[in-house]
């Protein structure tokens, strides 16, 4: 029996001291007021033990970020007993209801996951951690961070994905936790509208010069770029990829207005144009998860709104309801991972504001409402939403947990916009950055 | 006495005709001399002084001709770079630009050779990639009115800034309402301009 007595007094409970925006009654047909409701989520403690200390924080602050656990923390102050059976009475007494335990095997680490009410293991992992100063070690906690997360509540969590976005017109790469801020491109050219592939392996952007913009596709293994051959003439940006990855949506701007183009990047063949507005703009397509259709901006009725069309340009209809006259201005649309949802933000009351769309009911909900809050792009959970925010004075990424309200801020440099949140990365995708 | 100092002046003057290369005679010039030369001497030093001062005032005119349409040139540089300015999240021509527009149209049909490219530009309270689509609007809103007044289209090149460059970086009615407009600039034909009749 271990004796962990001494760690008592060291308790907190995660999640008392986060921000959360209070949403005023705007907009007919619109829901509003999250419920932030702490208690309901499961207790989770993270046992303390000797070493481990890096691994353990990250996956801490992993949990805590998923918005699934109230997280225990419970000091380390152990007097090198020897790993044997878990005092289970113990962490029942902190309120706890999860625990997760590192041991050492061989050279590998063992993550058990324990039901502390049931008393037993109920899911394990054996992991070999790369070394702590490795590129790759991070992505490897947040990948049993996710996996934990899946244990318990049977979806995954999203620490094992990052972030691009623009910051001083250039690409950058951040970690979901805020870590590990990576710039890809230089000070000699001008970044707008990066979005990831599925895969995770590349990123496409455009190349702003001189009010032209071709899309440049961005292979991250080995820091390549290819121009996408149709977007050479012309202002090319607002793009997004299909959920195979082949096809790429995107908007154009010249002669005869601003349209929606699509085009086989597999192949660099096969462009097709999706929208006519003669005298209205369509911009800012998103792939449904199935493929099967793009929701995208347009302002055939006037103020620009959320529209949706079958992938190949058939079937163009209103998806997001407005008033006219009342409703604001609606843009930069983002289909949810799991395809019932899609994030765009509109215009409250001259201010930009974070909406989710559900498609089953076909009503908006508000998220946001302290500050300036705009271009949402979803987590891979389909529950987190990443979006600009100017509440803390300029511009900067904040991260919204779209069930609980819970909202925090992830650590960029600068002044930054334009993000696309990737999709998880399994295995070693994506990792050697 | 005065006939004296015609034939001094007359010699100094064919000296200084013939810009030193003679070398003064030796002896000094004879007192009687024969006139016939002399006025055949005075016609011709008179032709050329005559010759001289149409030259040189060719020479003025034309640096004034220069001057003059150099002026003009800077003049419609001027007015054909004179920006137009928008309504929020609008993308018409106000009715205070058209005589700026018109005056374009005209400059460019005076000048075939003139070719321009418009930009349209949007304020940073906009959505950053809608401001693309919009800044384009504007910039082909001022291209429809051009060819409208009938500049062939093919000679105007548009393209969009969105909110990438603004005029004024502030934070203001005053600063928006500045951003939000349309660049002019000629890019061939703008070396010599001549004004519309």
């Amino acid at each position: 029996m271990r004796r962990w007595i001494g760690a008592l007094p060291l308790v907190l409970v995660a999640g008392s001291l986060v921000a959360q925006d209070s949403v005023p009654p705007v907009d007919q047909g619109v829901r509003v007021g999250i419920e932030y409701t702490p208690g309901i989520r499961p207790r989770l403690v993270v046992f303390p033990g000797p070493g481990f200390d890096s691994v353990r924080s990250i996956l801490q602050r992993d949990l805590d970020y998923s918005d699934r656990f109230e997280l225990i923390y419970v000091g380390y102050q152990q007097d090198g007993a020897s790993a044997g059976s878990v005092n289970y009475d113990l962490y029942r007494k902190l309120g706890a209801q999860y625990g997760v335990e590192l041991t050492p095997s061989g050279g590998a680490t063992v993550v058990r996951l324990h039901d502390l009410d049931a008393g037993e293991v109920r899911s394990h992992q054996t992991v070999i951690f790369p070394p702590p100063d490795a590129p790759e070690f991070r992505m490897a906690v947040h990948q049993i961070s996710d996996e934990i997360v899946r244990w318990v509540t049977g979806t995954s969590g999203y620490a094992a994905s990052r972030l691009a976005y623009v910051g001083r017109k250039r690409l950058w790469i951040v970690d979901s936790d805020g870590v590990r801020n990576v710039s890809l491109t230089g000070a000699d050219e001008a970044v707008l509208s990066p979005a990831w592939s599925p895969d995770g392996r590349r990123i496409v952007y455009t190349r702003f010069n001189e009010g032209m913009g071709s899309l440049q596709l961005l292979f991250l293994a080995g820091g390549s770029t290819v121009t996408i051959p149709s977007t050479r003439n012309g202002l090319n940006y607002a793009s997004a990829f299909s959920p195979d990855g082949r096809t790429l949506a995107y908007t154009r701007s010249g002669e005869g207005g601003t349209d929606i183009f699509r085009v086989d990047v597999g192949d660099m063949c096969c462009l097709q144009r999706l929208t006519v507005g003669r005298y209205a703009d369509n911009l800012s397509p998103t792939y449904s998860p199935d493929g099967r259709r793009i929701a995208f901006v347009s302002t055939r009725a006037g103020p620009p709104q959320i529209y949706v069309m079958s992938a190949d340009g058939t079937d163009q209809e209103l998806l997001a309801s407005f008033d006219f006259g009342a409703t604001g201005s609606s843009f930069a649309p983002e289909w949810s991972p799991d395809g019932a949802q899609v994030a765009f933000h509109r215009a409250i009351e001259g201010r930009f504001q974070v909406f989710v769309l559900d498609l089953a009911s076909r009503r908006v909900r508000q998220l946001t409402s302290a500050g300036r809050n705009e271009d949402p792009t979803w987590a891979p959970d389909g529950r987190h939403v990443a979006f600009v925010s100017t509440r803390s004075g300029r511009r900067q990424l904040w991260i919204v947990d779209t069930e609980t309200g819970r909202i925090r801020q992830l650590g960029t440099p600068d002044a930054v916009r334009l993000p696309s949140w990737s999709r998880r990365f399994g295995g070693a995708a994506g990792v050697n950055h | 006495m005065r006939r004296k100092f015609l034939v001094l002046a007359a010699s100094v003057l064919v000296a200084a005709a013939c810009g030193g290369s003679q070398p003064e005679p030796e002896t000094p010039a004879p007192v009687a001399v024969d006139s016939t030369a002399i006025k055949e001497q005075m016609r011709r030093d008179s032709i050329a002084a005559a010759e001289r001062a149409r030259a040189e005032a060719e020479r003025r005119a034309a640096e004034e001709a220069m001057a003059a349409a150099a002026l003009i040139t800077t003049r419609l540089t001027a007015e054909v770079h004179d920006m137009i300015n928008f309504d929020f999240d609008r993308s018409d021509i106000r009715m205070e630009d058209e005589a700026n527009l018109d005056r374009k149209a005209a400059i460019m049909m005076a000048n075939d050779a003139v070719r321009l490219r418009i930009a349209g530009h949007a304020d940073e309270r906009g959505s950053d990639e809608y401001n693309l689509a919009l800044g384009n609007r504007r910039a082909e809103s001022a291209k429809r009115y051009l060819v409208n007044q009938g500049v062939d289209g093919s000679r105007i090149n548009i393209v969009s800034f969105g909110e990438e460059r603004p005029l004024d970086p502030a934070q203001t009615e005053d600063a928006w309402a500045k951003n939000r407009r349309d660049e002019f600039e000629m890019t061939a034909g703008a070396s010599q301009l001549v004004a519309p009749n």
